[in-house]
């Protein structure tokens, strides 16, 4: 069965999640979200719904696609001439100086999108902090990066994939590790 | 796409959605406080510009900057050719010092073609002589999208200097590949023969162009055509085909007057219509960069796979 | 030294001899020409199967580049490439550096041809000192020293008074004018033919009438002096209209038409390479419409010959911006090729039409000997292969440049052999031919 996080413990995963940011952040008004597009943003917004739910606070919310930070673009043989990865725009529209970005992912593998996604948001402006959030750690990293939310750790080997369908995009919630 | 970008004919609408989407998210960098992005990080682009640009060389500067690339300004002063040094001796010793890029604007139609035959870095045309500007045509597109959201169905006018204009020529197949109708309009000396067979329309009537036209677009009128005799003064020329308040009015009221610039008040265009209200063409020159920046990107070649990370 | 052409199949449309017949040439003549003639001491070159012999070949415009322009081409190398495609003979044109415009230059091309001792060389002289269009050259001088017929080609003759000059002056010594058809302001500064192609490609164009238009007024003064003209490398189906009425009329008009011209169409100037500079020559190459109708003239007989307007230029100078490149391309060396796979075998000519609109037409038309095979005529002879598969091969060329838009096609029909003044001069190491 490749399915190793269903509907129902993802939303349990989700929510625990939920409960820790508010445990841990007493000024739950410094703190944002911003999700690594394509599924860490539905995942920041359901994050902010249940931050919501729970405390009545609103989180700002924003999306940031990494795509033009990446460390893999532009190969160097001049015959690599392949299509370039999409780019998604970039929606923060807030602030981000002094505040606590927490960066929503759906997984963390090698690090390298977490870096990336580090030197677009200086860009932006200094927060106070910055956390990471992820639904699935993977391991294999090859950074030194680590998540301070997880939802789940998978230990999987390099050569199996990890699938995270959620319901905003794929139309159901559902992890798989495939072989 | 492919290794260079010669021209719209080279670009399926895939292509070219691929690059107005991409000059969307481009032009959100634009307004950010830190403008820059280290895509093009450790690329050098030279700008070979053969003939004098102050708006498409600035803009193609500005794009590749924001990209981080390191930018190369040769300015082909005209004593260099007087000198004899060919186009290909020229790009050969260029090519020597491996930039990645060469966006070349030249006087001469298939001056691009040339060099993409013999450089190994990538050619962006920036105005082959009569024949092409692909980044121009890419940022009228976008700009109309802005205000119309589809370009399919719209009824566009373009008014002017046919026969010289690659401006033309760009927007003539671009337009119709994304399925505008395209209405060109002209004296009948300055009507590229053939130019039907690219399934636009052609008129002499400018009323006719621009009757419930959704878009119009006038290009620039030289005044080296009068020695040419192609038509008699440039008075006679903007009463017969100028864009005033009035023939403005013949249009959707939402018509939105676009041109390429730069812009002869007076005789191509009225000023009050070039500072009027349905005046796009200060938006035109903005979107230029993040057009540019679209096309930079995607012409610098990477990996395929979106989820590598 | 004598030599016997034993076993092919004689072409000969002058006498109207088509079979199976032997050539004897005793040293520079043909001795005699009949079935199954014996050796008697001659070297015997046997001819291989379906080949065929004809009088030489004749070319009629032809660039050597020689005086002047020597990194080109060469009366040298451009005799060796004229042989290698069959050609025994070639006229060549004035525009060199200096003019030919008098005695010394056209003495200068005829030693020089002397030397390579190849080709026959018959220099056409300048109509206008110069070639500028103002004063008669010294036309007199130009026959006696050895020119065949006169031209401005590169340029029409700049004016009507000019050219009926000419041609009443020429007509004294039975010199015909031949003509490079364009009107000079509505050509402009075009590199190509004015329509779709051209449009799209944004570059500027030259209308069919540019050479139309011309090409009636020398018909007209054709008419009115009585003088003959030549309308070289015709391009446009009005201009043929032309010749035709003009012919119909009784006019003393002949045209010639080149390979490409029945060949290729503006299409080749963005296929298969985009703004390639071996597509642009003057007169350009035009729509289909006026290919097929040179196909027409050349199957009805209004055309009367085919010559290449071999145009040499070196390479550097052919790989610039299409606007700055040289107009010409080379033909010697894929002419006859070209000829057996787009007419001859597609039906469009015969076999003997082929050979009047290479040699006996060219012959009659500048008055020189040849266009024929008869017994004490000179030994000027071409084997023909007409199934031979030839690929062209642009590197391998005799011809100092190698500007031509055929290199690489594929096309059945060739050259077997070349013979001028009963020397063999060219042999075709592809077929079986040993001599």
């Amino acid at each position: 069965m490749p399915v190793v996080l269903d509907a129902d413990r993802m939303a349990r995963s989700l929510a625990r999640i939920a409960h820790e940011i508010l445990e841990r952040n007493r000024g739950i008004e410094e703190v944002a979200l911003v999700g690594i597009r394509t599924r860490g943003v539905p995942l920041a917004r359901r994050l902010a719904k249940s931050i919501h739910d729970v405390s009545g606070h609103d989180v700002a919310c924003g999306a940031l696609d990494i795509t033009l930070y990446r460390d893999d673009l532009s190969g160097n043989a001049p015959t690599a001439v392949g299509p370039q990865p999409v780019i998604r725009k970039t929606e923060i529209p807030f602030s981000i100086d002094g505040k606590l970005i927490l960066l929503v992912d759906d997984v963390l593998y090698t690090g390298r999108t977490i870096r990336a996604a580090l030197d677009a948001l200086i860009d932006f402006g200094r927060p106070r902090a910055i956390q990471l959030i992820v639904l699935v750690d993977r391991g294999h990293r090859e950074l030194p990066i680590k998540a301070d939310y997880v939802g789940k750790n998978i230990p999987t080997s390099s050569a199996q994939v990890v699938q995270v369908h959620l319901n905003e995009i794929d139309g159901r919630d559902e992890v798989e590790v495939l072989p | 796409m492919k290794k260079d970008l010669l021209g719209i004919a080279d670009l399926s609408p895939d292509d070219i959605y691929r690059v107005l989407e991409t000059a969307d998210a481009m032009r959100e960098v634009g307004q950010r406080p830190i403008k820059k992005v280290p895509t093009l990080r450790g690329k050098t682009v030279v700008n070979l510009f053969y003939e004098p640009s102050t708006r498409t060389r600035t803009s193609f500067e500005i794009a590749e900057k924001r990209l981080s690339a390191d930018t190369l300004n040769v300015a082909v002063a005209a004593s260099s050719v007087l000198k004899g040094e060919t186009l290909v001796d020229t790009a050969m010793n260029i090519e020597a010092m491996s930039p990645d890029m060469i966006v070349l604007r030249h006087a001469s139609s298939g001056a691009c073609h040339l060099l993409s035959r013999i450089c190994k870095s990538r050619i962006i045309n920036a105005g082959d002589g009569m024949h092409e500007h692909p980044t121009q045509a890419l940022l009228d597109a976008f700009t109309i999208k802005e205000h119309k959201k589809d370009i399919a169905g719209l009824k566009i006018a373009i008014v002017g200097d046919l026969l010289h204009s690659r401006v033309l020529r760009s927007n003539a197949l671009l337009l119709t590949k994304l399925g505008a109708e395209l209405w060109v309009c002209g004296p009948p000396t300055l009507v590229p023969p053939g130019i039907e067979c690219l399934g636009v329309r052609v008129t002499t009537s400018v009323e006719e162009a621009v009757q419930d036209a959704d878009v119009i677009m006038m290009l620039r009128i030289q005044q080296e055509r009068m020695q040419g005799a192609f038509f008699p003064s440039l008075r006679e020329y903007f009463n017969v085909f100028g864009m005033t308040t009035e023939r403005v009015k013949l249009a959707k009221p939402d018509v939105i007057i676009m041109h390429p610039g730069p812009m002869n008040r007076g005789v191509e265009i009225a000023s009050e219509v070039a500072d009027g209200p349905y005046s796009v063409i200060l938006e035109q020159v903005a979107n230029g960069v993040a057009v540019r920046m679209a096309v930079l990107y995607l012409l610098a070649g990477g990996v395929e796979d979106e989820a590598a990370a | 030294m004598k030599r016997l052409l034993k076993g092919g199949r004689l072409v000969d449309p002058a006498s109207g001899r088509d079979g199976m017949f032997d050539v004897l040439i005793d040293g520079d003549r043909i001795a005699r020409i009949g079935r199954d003639l014996p050796a008697d001491g001659a070297t015997v070159v046997e001819i291989p199967s379906g080949c065929v012999v004809c009088p030489g070949l004749i070319d009629m415009h032809v660039h050597l580049r020689e005086p002047g322009q020597e990194h080109k081409e060469t009366v040298a190398t451009g005799t060796a490439a004229a042989v290698a495609g069959g050609f025994t003979a070639v006229a060549c044109m004035p525009n060199t550096t200096p003019v030919n415009d008098n005695a010394g230059v056209t003495e200068y091309m005829l030693k020089k041809a002397a030397e390579a001792n190849l080709a026959r060389v018959y220099p056409i002289g300048a109509v206008s000192r110069g070639q500028k269009g103002e004063q008669l050259a010294d036309i007199a001088e130009l026959k006696r020293a050895g020119c065949v017929a006169i031209t401005d080609d590169g340029r029409p003759v700049a004016t009507a008074v000019l050219m009926r000059r000419a041609l009443e002056y020429a007509s004294m010594f039975d010199m015909p004018v031949i003509e490079h058809c364009e009107e000079q302001t509505l050509k402009g500064d075009g590199v190509a033919h004015e329509g779709f192609q051209a449009s799209s490609l944004g570059l500027r164009g030259i209308p069919n009438e540019a050479e139309s238009i011309m090409a009636l007024r020398d018909i007209s003064l054709s008419s009115l002096t009585g003088g003959a003209v030549h309308i070289a490398h015709m391009s446009a189906r009005q201009t043929l209209a032309a010749v035709r009425y003009g012919k119909s009329n009784g006019a003393r008009v002949t045209c010639e038409v080149t390979p490409h011209h029945f060949v290729l169409t503006d299409a080749t100037l963005a296929a298969p390479i985009p703004y390639d500079t071996n597509a642009k020559m003057n007169p350009p190459l035009r729509e289909a419409v006026d290919r097929d109708a040179m196909l027409d003239g050349l199957a009805d007989g209004s055309i009367d010959v085919i010559a290449t307007d071999h145009a040499p230029h070196a390479a550097d100078e052919k790989q610039v911006e299409f606007d700055n490149a040289p107009f010409g391309i080379t033909g010697l060396e894929t002419a006859v090729s070209l000829c057996f796979d787009r007419l001859v075998h597609k039906g469009i000519v015969s076999l003997s039409r082929l050979i009047e609109l290479l040699s006996v037409n060219p012959a009659r038309i500048l008055n020189v000997p040849g266009g024929s095979l008869a017994e004490g005529g000179a030994a000027d002879v071409t084997i023909l292969a007409p199934d031979l598969g030839v690929t062209v091969v642009a590197a391998t060329m005799k011809s100092k440049s190698k500007n031509t838009p055929f290199d690489g096609w594929q096309l059945r029909g060739g050259v077997a052999a070349t013979i001028v003044g009963g020397r063999v001069v060219y042999v075709n190491r592809d077929t079986a031919l040993q001599a």
